[in-house]
């Protein structure tokens, strides 16, 4: 038996893991798409300015996508390593879902990502575009599954349980398409296409500031408030209904995350205010009357589950999941606002003239990363103290790996993710430093595609 | 005994083979680094695999995916027994993955050999706890009530050490060979050079494992040395030295592709090997591949994508293979 600690730094290790590897998958699932209606609409009109945004996102793409693979791998692993005991229980029913992941979208991702990258000239446009689709395709294909995963470990059935307290596939159906999937698949990745258009408009608004007839700039500007007035609305539609789910299915994370301790008719919205796990109350809460109610169980005077209807080992750690919570809903409502006021200055005609919504769009640029790490702290520390909820406890789960390993090994993780991703994201930032120019740099088109792969293609070095 | 384990042993032996063919050579060629000092040279040994490295890594995903969908009492044992070989390892692969994007990036040579150096040194230690981790599995694993119940260093002997050090001359042959196939002028030259004696060192690391294995557990030298298995084992030691014949053969006479199919052969007969000393193991020195198999639903609905889509993997595998084809010159492979 692993010690508390042990456990505890357990799951530091994996909220460290998994916290960057979903940023940098979100990146790609989100730029994967982005590029690829940036090659078809190339294809179709033949506008060069298509290309060029392409050209220019395709280097941050390789960046991030390398990162986003090697912190994969490490989590395909660290469920073994450190959650030995939920691998062997629990391994029956998630780990197919993730040999389909593994089958269906990475090496999709990866056989068709160095045609991508490196194959313009080696293979035909069409093919080419076929690619770029196929990646695109294959990161959703990944969001797919592992949310599957997620989500069974959230609101699990179509399971039966072992004498010995494993799990068995009953019926696959149900196992994939479990209550909080739908909601959590279509939450999770207009999040990542939102997190994606709010960098791209904010790169787009600072190589305005500098030269306000950069066409490709303006392109991506344009394309981020689309997408900003457009999904953004559709994001908090999406979360409300994903908050309605949770409260049927998991009413102890929703009492956590909104802060609640009692059950009372017309159940108060509180905005503010400090839940307190051992004095069982929020303080200094600032409240709204009805509000609660309105918004989770669409009444006046409804009434929702508090902490205190759960018993005090049952209970997630409020005070994380209830900021978390504000943090994602605040920046969701900031993202969609400042959707709406670029439809207006569209209409005016003030798009790309406005000084204050580029300020605006700049300050926002990791608004989505940030909501994106906030909602899934709030998943993760909400299911608490259940991996599988309601059947598996996390101190059940751990491998028998004592302190000193998992310290140790803890440790090595943070110095070495400091370094690898500190320096892939200051590559990142000085590919975006650099305006996009018009014929970005990239292999060249007018090359003859190569039949026997002998005739050797332009030297090119890249540009700094 | 049912025929579901059985499928599933051979499935997943396959994407770890397959691993240790294709990860194999981009790991060597990323030891190799510590011998080439010429930048230019470096990048077509980086351009040589950079299309491919990213699809080779996944066939490690599918080997540990595979492990903890369809045997997750071997995932759930072997990972923490060899916990601190396992991390290092994952970890080294960080910094090799990156490196290869990274080294582009760096703007200056000061920073570009920084990279190259996280290529290498990760390749290596990559490659040599691999080693470590096969070799901790050989000699065994000890388990109570479904859980790993040995102590921290038994995965760290003389005999895990010596696969360690076994793995990264092989991987670095196999590097060596692929650059022989891939390269040309003095590149080629130095490659050939190099597979020569990488070729000899890793005859003799397999001949001396081979000795050892059998000693580990008294049923690993059954297999191997009673009369009537001897017959069906002793061509794997007479193909391992018709293949080095011919690996020296190709490699005197200037073939190109000779070499590296050699040095991949090699490899499939000690893989071959391992599986004889194994069978029915999944890890020893007791639990069988019926012992920690999942249940029959989990199997099945899982082989019926790997049956499916395996091919079609393989296939466009292939395809992205063969787009890269040909011998990869300085300033090729930019985007
Ligand atoms: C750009 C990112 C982003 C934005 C703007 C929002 N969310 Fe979100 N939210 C996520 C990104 C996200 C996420 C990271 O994708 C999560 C974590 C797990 C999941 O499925 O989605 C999530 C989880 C999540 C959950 C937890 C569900 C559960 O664990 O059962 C709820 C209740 C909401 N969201 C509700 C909202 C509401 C009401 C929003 C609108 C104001 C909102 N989210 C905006
Ligand atoms: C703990 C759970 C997770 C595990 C074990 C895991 C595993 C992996 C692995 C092994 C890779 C590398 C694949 C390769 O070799 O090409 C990868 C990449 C990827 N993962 Fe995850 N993953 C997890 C969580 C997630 C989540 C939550 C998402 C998205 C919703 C996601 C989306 C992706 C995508 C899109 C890629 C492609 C690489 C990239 O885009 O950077 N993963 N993952
Ligand atoms: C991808 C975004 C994800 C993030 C940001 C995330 C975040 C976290 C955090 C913060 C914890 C620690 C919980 C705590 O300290 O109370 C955790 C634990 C865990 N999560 Fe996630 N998670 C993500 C996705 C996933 C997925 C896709 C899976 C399953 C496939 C998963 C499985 C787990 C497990 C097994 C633990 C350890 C046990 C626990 O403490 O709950 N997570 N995660």
């Amino acid at each position: 038996m692993p010690s508390a600690a042990a456990v505890l730094l357990a799951r530091a290790q994996f909220a460290l893991t998994v916290g960057f590897h979903i940023v940098l998958p979100a990146f790609s699932i989100g730029l994967a798409s982005y590029l690829a209606v940036l090659e078809v609409l190339w294809l179709l009109t033949g506008r060069q300015v298509y290309r060029d945004v392409y050209q220019y996102w395709l280097k941050a793409f390789a960046i991030t996508f390398g990162m986003g693979v090697v912190s994969g791998v490490v989590m395909s692993y660290e469920f073994g390593t450190n959650w030995a005991r939920f691998a062997d229980k629990a391994g029956p029913v998630v780990g197919p879902l993730m040999g389909y992941e593994v089958l269906t979208a990475f090496f999709l991702e990866a056989g068709f990502l160095g045609i991508m990258l490196f194959g313009r000239e080696r293979v035909s446009r069409g093919i080419y575009c076929f690619a770029t689709l196929i990646v695109a395709g294959g990161t959703l294909f990944s969001a797919f599954w592992i949310l599957a995963v997620n989500s069974w470990m959230q609101t699990p059935q179509g399971y039966a349980v072992t004498p010995d307290g494993r799990f068995e596939p009953v019926d696959w159906w149900l196992v994939i398409f479990n209550p909080s999937f739908p909601y959590r698949l279509v939450h999770m990745v207009i999040a990542s296409f939102l997190s994606v258009a709010f960098v791209v408009g904010a790169v787009g608004a600072w190589h305005m500031r500098r030269d306000l007839q950069n066409q490709a700039a303006r392109l991506m500007f344009s394309m981020a408030m689309w997408m900003a007035v457009v999904v953004a609305p559709l994001q908090l539609l999406a979360g409300d209904q994903h908050g309605l789910n949770t409260l049927e299915y998991q009413p102890a994370k929703v009492a956590a995350l909104e802060g609640d301790w009692e059950s009372r008719p017309g159940q108060p919205l509180i905005l503010f205010g400090m839940p307190n796990m051992d004095a069982e109350r929020t303080d200094w809460a600032v409240e709204i009357p009805h509000l609660g109610a309105l918004v989770l169980t669409h009444t006046w005077n409804g009434a929702i589950k508090g902490l205190k209807d759960f018993p005090p080992q049952d209970r997630p750690y409020s005070p994380v999941v209830f900021w978390a919570f504000r943090i994602m809903v605040g920046l969701g409502l900031l993202m969609a606002a400042v959707g709406v006021w670029a439809a207006w200055l569209r209409v005016r005609n003030r798009l790309y003239t406005s000084v204050w919504l580029r300020r605006a769009v700049l300050l926002l640029a990791p608004s989505g990363f940030i909501a994106l790490l906030a909602g899934w702290t709030v998943t993760e520390v909400g299911r608490q103290p259940f991996t599988v909820y309601g059947l598996l406890r996390t101190s059940d789960s751990a491998s028998p790996i004592d302190t000193p390993g998992v310290a140790a090994s803890l440790a090595a993780f943070v110095v070495v993710y400091a370094i690898v991703f500190g320096a892939g994201f200051f590559f990142l930032f000085r590919v975006l430093r650099r305006p996009p120019t018009i014929g970005e740099p990239g292999p060249p088109s007018g090359v003859p595609v190569r039949s026997a792969g002998i005739t050797p293609a332009p030297a090119l070095r890249r540009q700094p | 005994m049912t025929w579901l384990p059985v499928i599933w042993a051979g499935v997943i032996a396959f994407a770890v083979l397959a691993y240790v063919l294709l990860d194999g050579f981009d790991l060597g060629v990323g030891i190799l680094f510590a011998a080439e000092r010429r930048e230019e040279d470096r990048d077509v040994m980086v351009n040589s695999v950079v299309p491919v490295w990213d699809g080779n890594e996944t066939w490690l995903v599918l080997g540990g995916g595979g492990l903890f969908a369809v045997f997750p009492l071997a995932y759930a044992v072997i990972m923490p027994a060899l916990y601190p070989a396992i991390i290092a390892m994952l970890l080294s692969l960080v910094f090799r993955g990156v490196g290869f994007e990274f080294r582009f990036s760096a703007a200056t040579t000061r920073g570009r050999i920084w990279w190259d150096r996280a290529i290498c040194v990760g390749s290596a230690l990559a490659a040599f706890c691999q080693g470590l981790i096969l070799g901790g599995l050989l000699e065994g694993i000890r388990v109570q009530d479904r859980v790993y119940a040995g102590g921290w260093w038994d995965w760290l002997t003389p005999f895990t050490l010596l696969c360690g050090a076994a793995l990264v001359i092989g991987y670095a042959l196999q590097g060596a060979c692929w650059l022989v196939w891939r390269c040309e002028g003095a590149l080629q030259l130095r490659a050939r050079q190099q597979a020569r004696v990488l070729a000899v060192t890793t005859l003799v690391l397999i001949v001396v494992v081979s000795l050892w294995t059998p000693l580990l557990h008294p049923r690993f030298s059954e297999r191997w040395f009673t009369w009537p298995n001897i017959a069906l084992t002793s061509p794997v030691p007479i193909l391992v030295a018709l293949v080095g014949w011919l690996l020296w053969r190709g490699l005197s006479r200037g073939h190109h592709a000779t070499p590296l199919l050699c040095a991949q052969a090699w490899f499939v007969l000690c893989y071959a090997g391992l599986g004889i000393s194994l069978w029915p193991l999944i890890v020893p020195p007791d639990i069988t591949i019926w012992d920690a198999a999942a249940p029959p639903a989990s199997q099945r609905f899982l082989l019926i994508g790997a049956l499916i889509l395996v091919p079609i993997i393989l296939a466009y595998t292939g395809f992205a293979y063969w787009v890269f084809r040909g011998k990869v010159r300085p300033g090729m492979h930019t985007y």
